[in-house]
């Protein structure tokens, strides 16, 4: 800085803050600039390179990667029926979960939203997020135990002489591990969505002669079906993806088994196509949900 | 995003792929080292969990503070769980690892993609005391030129709880029985190259495939191996990769039987209460381990490598390890240095009729590597997709 200018750099800021101030566009940039840049390198730019992998092969012995293109991955997973047979497995179990998931929520949802004191509201509220503030890993761990040969679940059958699924080829155990993982994110857009439901709504189809039956299939379900989207969402597309539970609890294998395994071979661009497959089921199933308009819902 | 722009990006993508080509397997070539000089100061390692203690799991268990003290060459250490996750971290880090614990399935991948360097084994001159049965063998050998410096071995057990399981098994088979009265009970070994354990079962249940070498089977025989592999899944209880995951099923009976590693055993033993396990070599053979320190082509602390590898087999380092890890040490001078007494004893490090029926983890390649010109074996490739098919 030169002594003959007193203030030089308040007058330089002065006149950079008239300049942003006359260029409104400028200023959006400025602002937008980091978010953006984040969303384009790490988040795009990682989608784009995991596309590009897809479409390399892996020398079988060496193992590296040779950057050449060809269509052999996706042939491999579109031919053998192994994929196939994998991938429904998995939809399969998405949608179950997703649909236990709803069956469990809406009542309690509804509890929260409609029924309940504004004090146990808060509790049940509570409630409902508690379990998410425990690492997901402890939780997977926990049903484990809860699982396992001697653990709680078949301690508590074992009096009416039933056993519980265990942990071996079934998944039945991993069922209840995803529905009960995934639950609070289906009862939170739910309570939101039905609380939105306009207690007048409910009033006028009572007028109208609507039996509680009726108005929940005629008013109260056609209202909430956003906000029942918005929570499948995640319940679907959490299970979609997820193979550290699979590997805890059953020896079925699932996309992620299948993802990881690959990764661990390492046969990156195998598993760069395979992980193309769920990516486009859930694109499909965001393009349909907002279509059903859960993203104003969310 | 509309349809039009959407299938451009694609398109564009398509494109960049397709123009990213070439990068082919860097071309070894290698300057045998013929003297080992001063250290430069630093080695980074990449090794079986247990094999490289510094005191970070128990502070009394450090034997790279002496290295590091004697030699000036700071030790960084990085651990890994199976094979193909070591040939992972190694390959996609050129240059990162100067040495690495390579078990068989592992070495003749590295040595095959140029990614370590021969060994002058003069230079080591503790190579001089190991077991002459771990030298030169084709996991560590290659025409003629020796790839690294013998560690320790182990065989794959069978592991029965004595309180569920009667009479105690004395034959892999016992897993594989479609009528089995442990089923949903075994306890496998998750990885490709348990496919070997099913070719040892099947050669000697099933004579006619006649499978000289688990390691090299032809198309015939890899069906009839991954056959039996199918036929076992529903079985099949627990698949493991982290032995701490085993116990677990062993201890709560989730598993009754399984392949597993003799620490695992006397881990479990040692427990209060103590998990009442058998464990048993079966009459078929087993599959098992015998691990080799390998130099990385491209490793900038040469001599630094050559003083760790010294070192790491030297009589009382290779005791301290076989014992921590539960494993026979490679360096037969290392039995009069453990602090059990027994312990060699225990672990057959000697006792070479026990190793004669051990198939050693190797990867298997499409040249047979029992030697077979005639046909062509699969590859490990076609083991791990065999194994993801067997899985279902």
């Amino acid at each position: 800085m030169t002594s003959t200018d007193a203030r030089p750099t308040g007058n330089s800021m002065r006149r950079l803050a008239g300049w942003l101030d006359r260029h409104a566009r400028v200023r959006l940039a400025m602002l937008l600039a980091a978010p953006m840049g984040w969303l384009v390198v790490a988040y795009l730019g990682s989608l784009t390179l995991l596309f590009l992998n897809a479409f390399w092969s892996r020398d079988p012995f060496t193992g590296q990667v040779v950057r050449e293109f060809t269509p052999n991955n996706f042939v491999e997973i579109l031919t053998n029926p192994l994929y196939r047979t994998v991938t429904l497995r998995t939809v399969a179990m998405a949608v179950a979960v997703t649909l236990t998931c709803a069956v469990i929520a809406f009542p309690i949802a509804y509890y929260m939203a409609r029924v309940a004191s504004s004090r146990t509201k808060g509790l049940l509220a509570v409630a409902v997020v508690m379990p998410l503030w425990a690492s997901y890993l402890v939780k997977a761990y926990t049903w484990r135990l809860i699982l396992s040969n001697d653990g709680v679940l078949n301690w508590l059958l074992s009096p009416l002489g039933l056993r519980g699924p265990g942990l071996g080829d079934n998944v039945i155990g991993l069922w209840l591990v995803f529905t009960y993982l995934w639950l609070p994110y289906m009862i939170l857009p739910l309570y939101a969505g039905l609380e939105r439901i306009p207690g007048s709504l409910l009033e006028a189809s009572a007028d109208l002669g609507g039996r509680g039956l009726t108005t929940f299939r005629r008013v109260i379900f056609p209202l909430v079906v956003p906000a029942l989207v918005a929570g499948s969402i995640f319940t679907f597309s959490l299970t979609l993806g997820d193979y550290i539970a699979p590997s805890l609890v059953t020896t079925t294998q699932f996309i992620g088994n299948l993802i990881f395994l690959n990764f661990g071979v390492p046969d990156l661009p195998f598993a760069a196509a395979l992980s193309i497959v769920p990516l486009v089921i859930v694109v499909v199933y965001l393009l349909v949900a907002r279509r059903m308009g859960a993203f104003q819902a969310l | 995003m509309d349809r039009k722009r959407f299938v451009a990006l694609v398109g564009a993508m398509a494109i960049v792929a397709a123009a990213c080509g070439g990068g082919g397997s860097p071309k070894p070539s290698f300057n045998v080292p013929t003297s080992v000089g001063d250290g430069e100061g630093a080695l980074s390692v990449l090794a079986w969990p247990g094999y490289v203690e510094n005191g970070g799991t128990d502070p009394a268990v450090n034997w790279t503070k002496p290295f590091e003290d004697a030699t000036g060459c700071k030790v960084t250490v990085q651990v890994f769980g199976t094979s193909d996750e070591a040939f992972s971290l190694f390959s996609t880090n050129p240059g990162k690892y100067d040495v690495i614990s390579a078990s068989g399935d592992a070495s003749l991948r590295l040595v095959r993609a140029g990614y370590v360097q021969p060994v002058n084994t003069d230079l080591v001159p503790n190579y001089a005391d190991i077991f002459p049965s771990l030298k030169n063998k084709p996991y560590n050998t290659v025409d003629g030129v020796s790839y690294g410096i013998p560690h320790g071995r182990g065989s794959n057990l069978l592991m029965s709880r004595s309180d569920q399981v009667s009479p105690a098994p004395s034959s892999w088979t016992t897993m594989f029985d479609p009528a089995s009265p442990y089923a949903g009970k075994v306890s496998v070994y998750d990885a490709p190259i348990y496919i070997a354990d099913a070719a040892v079962v099947l050669m000697s249940t099933k004579p006619e495939l006649k499978i000289t070498n688990p390691y090299a089977l032809d198309d015939t025989q890899f069906a009839a191996v991954v056959d039996l592999l199918k036929q076992q899944k529903p079985l099949v209880g627990q698949y493991w990769v982290d032995y701490t995951k085993q116990m677990d099923a062993f201890r709560a009976g989730d598993a009754v039987i399984g392949t597993t590693w003799e620490v695992i055993a006397n881990l479990l033993k040692a427990e209060t209460p103590a998990v009442p396990v058998e464990i048993v070599k079966p009459v078929e053979g087993a599959t098992g381990w015998s691990d080799t320190w390998m130099i990385n082509s491209k490793t900038e602390n040469i001599n630094c490598a050559y003083k760790f590898l010294d070192h790491i087999v030297s009589p009382a380092v290779n005791a301290q390890i076989a014992e921590w890890f539960g494993e026979a040490p490679a360096n037969a001078k290392a039995c009069q240095n453990t602090a059990d007494p027994g312990f060699c004893e225990t672990y057959h490090a000697s006792d070479e009729t026990f190793w004669k029926d051990v198939w050693y983890w190797q990867t298997p390649e499409a040249n047979c590597v029992d030697g077979r010109t005639e046909v062509k074996c699969k590859d490990f490739n076609a083991w791990v997709k065999a194994w993801t098919e067997i899985k279902g």
